[in-house]
């Protein structure tokens, strides 16, 4: 018998208050063969972790197998009791999930909570246990493996603790992994290593893995072959060579057409209407800003040093950096929202007052700000007519007919049908409240709009069409647009000129073409070359290059003197670059680099 | 623009998926139902109680009613006499009609509570969202005012207050059960109100340059009125309880109005007797009290149980 896992024709379905049933997963089959990895691939609501945890005989509370079986060496695990479930999970399947930190518990050091699943099963002994973490360690070449299992978690970075989590699995010697999105939740450049780190162990281990996650690119690199759902139903299922590149089904096209191209120079969305060259439409100007208290002009923790940002009248800036780096900050000090320590934040050339309370209501109504997650930033006890016609009331003074015409209109602008209006936002998706969530913004009509992650929480084709709606409104309104991600394909695709953030410094910017053609700054080419692509084979030509391997797995430090990247630069002067704050090469074309180097140097 | 309309078609075959589970009505369950029921029922005492009372609370009944037809016992009992006909549910301690004092009752028990945790409500939830959203200084010093109050066990509190006062009437046991109850209402509304005072709709209302009150009567009570709701019927319950202890004690409700507690204390001596007078007022007690307990468990379920975690204080 070659396959590990069977699943035959399975049905899972959700049980309502009223007792009616619910097709949640329709009929699906599929095989895992041992040392395989297959890859469940879908948007939110496919399905995938649905069936992934059916190999563990487990479902979310409310659903419930209607038919079809799960085997595991040929024996049926959907009809397992209690005793032969406890005999199967952890021992023989291993279950990872997605937040590495919400799953580590934070007092107990690494090596017990990576031990403790095979000694309480009883499969190892501690001290074997121990040593057998150790050659994990080694393997997901993790630093300090000897020393590692004494530290606790909060000592490691994301990426080691995702890395710890598949120690923690496979430390039992399971013949199968399932994995829920392990990589989602991290930044390209720790995504990149954790891919490779769980690449090489399942081949080492010879373990089979199921792999369930929404992200095309990233399952080309790791999976052997692809399943894709759609709605509890399998659209397309073959090798990740044959579904990768030639995808035979519709959807499977539209996931691929959703994913956004690798930055390329060129893409950029390039203003060339002259615009007024008078006042920027936003400025910051040696911006210091931080939290806690502010002792001798410097906040406890300085988050943003040096910070020089124009937005010209109608373009749109991109800002990009891993998380952590400050970009957030950088938009919630533009919105008055905290006041920076040092600097100054212009609207149309006139100085901003640092704290929002002190702004007038024109200036605030100038800048919006788009919040990241839709779902929190729309009041769930407000109807959709309510949330748009705020706005409208408290800057334009809209009332009656004319605040009813104007809802409209915005609600067309978003294309959202005008019913909505008379909706909550728990009645709509994802995506329709963040284009809620943008019209709302719009309803002030600004000048500039503060995008802080706006698609990062939605599915890929969802994203896809939101950017889509933001290009036209764009082109619609004129408005100039700060659009803040951790994604540098997206802003690559949306954004006129780029700001690349590191530890709160500007590394570099320029414009779009500027930025993703050479010369780069080490850290930007670092960011373009982790940027997964989609075919096979792509992990293993990035590891090999210079900046994969000196900056992939360090973490962000925010220093108080040198260049922040030290640490992870392959092209670092030891003696110069920790001591010296970098000095501003500007280049042709107001394309501005911060590195010790010249151009010559890194324009290899 | 091939590739636009070979978009649009697929779009249509490939909506995105509803992400937002549906919405959660309040569903009674079979308890649920009956305690419903039986709050409807309590509800309809209170209005028509009184005027369907075969007697006035304070009457004491004559010996005459007492007389079994044929005998020559001149001068019967009148106190602790066993349900019948003429006393449904028996006579009290002092030969008064328990159903007429329960229907009596029924107006001051459930009176005087509701005010009180009314009253509760009033300062605990202002004070509270006031400290959600006014400085750190306010906060800490109206939240350490009232951990100090609420260290102090409640009936030792009120009885203290109640002697200093020299056993006042009604209105004063009322502030004294509000005032009281006002500190662990502050503690739930503080709470509800700082966890939306960080939410990012509270921050684009803020960003939008909106002042305080609207803050306050548009983003956050309407968020946070729900799990209120849902304290108010339990801390209606403690206060009904509380009452009834400090009326059991002597120190509540005075004769001769009745109240169920103080009916309870009254009666107590009847138990000997094996008298169902001390029972009956402690039944309607139950009765009222398990029937919001168990609305207030489909409410929370409701809620998704979320509450029930803020409410064991």
């Amino acid at each position: 018998m070659s396959d590990l896992l069977e699943v035959d024709n399975l049905r899972i379905s959700a049980r309502n208050d009223d007792d009616e049933l619910t097709p949640i997963v329709k009929g699906v089959s599929f095989k895992v063969a041992r040392g395989e990895v297959v890859a469940l691939i879908g948007e939110s609501g496919s399905g995938k972790t649905t069936i992934a945890l059916s190999s563990l005989g487990y479902t979310k509370p409310g659903l419930e197998f209607t038919g079809g079986e799960v085997r595991l060496h040929g024996e049926d695990v959907i009809s397992m009791d209690s005793d032969q479930l406890r005999g199967l999970r952890g021992q023989r399947v291993a279950y990872l999930a997605q937040s590495a930190a919400a799953t580590f518990n934070p007092a107990l050091t690494i090596g017990e909570q990576v031990t403790e699943t095979c000694v309480l099963h009883g499969i190892l002994t501690q001290e074997e246990a121990d040593a057998r973490a150790e050659t994990l360690y080694r393997a997901l070449e993790l630093p300090d493996p000897d020393k590692l299992g004494k530290r606790y978690p909060h000592q490691v970075s994301g990426g080691q603790l995702q890395r710890l989590m598949a120690a923690t699995a496979l430390c039992g010697k399971p013949d199968l992994l399932v994995l829920d999105e392990p990589t989602t939740a991290l930044d390209v450049t720790t995504q990149i290593e954790v891919l490779k780190a769980f690449k090489s162990v399942i081949k080492q281990e010879g373990a089979a893995a199921i792999y369930v996650t929404h992200d095309l690119s990233v399952v080309a690199q790791i999976a052997d072959h692809i399943v894709v759902l759609y709605a509890g139903e399998i659209q397309e299922y073959g090798t990740a060579e044959q579904v990768v590149e030639k995808p035979s089904h519709d959807y499977t096209r539209r996931l691929m057409h959703a994913v956004r191209p690798p930055p390329a120079a060129g893409q950029g969305d390039e203003t060339t209407g002259e615009h007024h060259r008078d006042a920027p439409a936003l400025q910051v100007k040696d911006l210091l800003a931080g939290y806690g208290r502010i002792q001798n002009g410097l906040p406890a923790i300085t988050v943003l040093r040096d910070v020089n940002v124009v937005i010209e009248r109608g373009h749109s800036v991109g800002i990009i950096g891993e998380s952590g780096c400050g970009k957030s900050t950088l938009a919630r000090v533009m919105a008055g929202l905290l006041p920076a320590a040092e600097g100054q934040v212009l609207l149309d050339g006139g100085e901003l007052k640092p704290a929002l309370e002190q702004r007038k209501r024109e200036e605030l109504q100038k800048i919006q700000f788009v919040f990241q997650m839709a779902d929190t930033a729309l009041n769930p006890r407000q109807r959709i007519d309510n949330i748009l016609g705020r706005p409208l009331e408290f800057y334009l003074g809209l009332k009656g007919d004319e605040k009813r015409r104007r809802i409209g209109e915005l609600l067309d602008m978003v294309e959202l049908p005008q019913e909505f209006a008379g909706r909550y936002p728990e009645e709509l998706s994802g995506g329709q409240k963040q284009r809620i969530n943008l019209a709302r913004a719009l309803a002030a009509s600004p000048e500039v709009l503060l995008c802080d992650e706006v698609i990062s929480a939605l599915d890929s084709i969802v994203g896809a069409n939101v950017i889509e709606l933001l290009k036209r409104l764009r082109k619609q309104t004129g408005v100039s647009f700060v659009f803040i991600s951790h994604d540098l394909s997206t802003v690559a695709s949306f954004a006129d000129e780029i700001v690349v953030l590191y530890a709160g410094r500007v590394v570099e910017k320029g414009t779009t073409d500027q930025v993703l053609s050479p010369p780069y700054h080490p850290y930007t080419r670092l960011l373009i070359s982790s940027v997964p692509e989609l075919r096979v084979g792509w992990l293993e030509e990035t590891m090999q290059t210079q900046e994969a391997q000196a900056g992939i797995d360090r973490v962000v430090t925010l220093k108080d003197k040198g260049c922040p990247f030290f640490d992870r630069c392959p092209l670092a002067i030891e003696g110069t670059c920790d001591q010296e704050t970098p000095p501003v090469r500007t280049l042709a074309g107001n394309h501005a680099i911060e590195c010790h180097r010249s151009e010559a140097e890194f324009a290899h | 623009m091939s590739q636009a309309s070979q978009e649009t078609s697929a779009s249509t075959q490939f909506d995105e998926l509803p992400t937002a589970p549906p919405k959660r009505k309040i569903r009674l369950s079979w308890p649920g139902k009956i305690g419903v029921s039986v709050l409807i029922f309590w509800a309809i005492i209170v209005v028509i109680g009184p005027t369907i009372a075969p007697y006035h609370e304070a009457d004491i009944l004559d010996e005459e009613l007492f007389i079994v037809p044929g005998s020559d016992e001149m001068y019967p009992d009148t106190d602790f006499q066993p349900p019948s006909s003429i006393v449904l549910l028996g006579s009290d301690y002092l030969g008064r009609d328990t159903l007429s004092r329960i229907l009596f009752g029924a107006r001051t028990t459930i009176g005087i509570s509701l005010l009180a945790t009314l009253l509760a409500y009033l300062i605990g939830v202002t004070l509270g969202i006031a400290a959600a959203v006014g400085s750190k200084f306010l906060d800490m010093c109206l939240s350490r005012v009232n951990d100090a109050l609420l260290s102090i066990p409640s009936i030792m509190f009120a009885l203290v207050l109640i002697a200093a006062l020299n056993s006042p009437g009604i209105f004063w046991l009322i502030l004294i059960a509000g005032f009281i109850y006002a500190a662990s209402v502050f503690r739930i509304a503080r709470s509800l109100g700082q966890e939306v005072m960080v939410s990012d709709f509270v921050e684009a209302a803020k960003v939008r340059g909106e002042g305080l009150w609207w803050i306050i009567t548009r983003e956050v009570l309407p968020n946070i009125a729900m799990p209120l709701a849902t304290d108010f019927g339990l801390r209606f319950v403690w206060v009904i309880l509380f009452i009834s202890s400090l009326s059991f004690l002597g120190l509540g409700v005075q004769p001769p109005m009745s109240d169920w507690g103080s009916m309870v204390k009254e009666n107590l001596s009847g138990l000997v007797y094996g008298s169902v007078a001390p029972l009956m007022p402690a039944l309607a007690i139950a009765t009222l009290t398990i029937s919001v307990n168990m609305i207030v468990d489909d409410i929370s379920a409701a809620t998704g149980g979320k509450l029930a975690k803020r409410m064991i204080s």
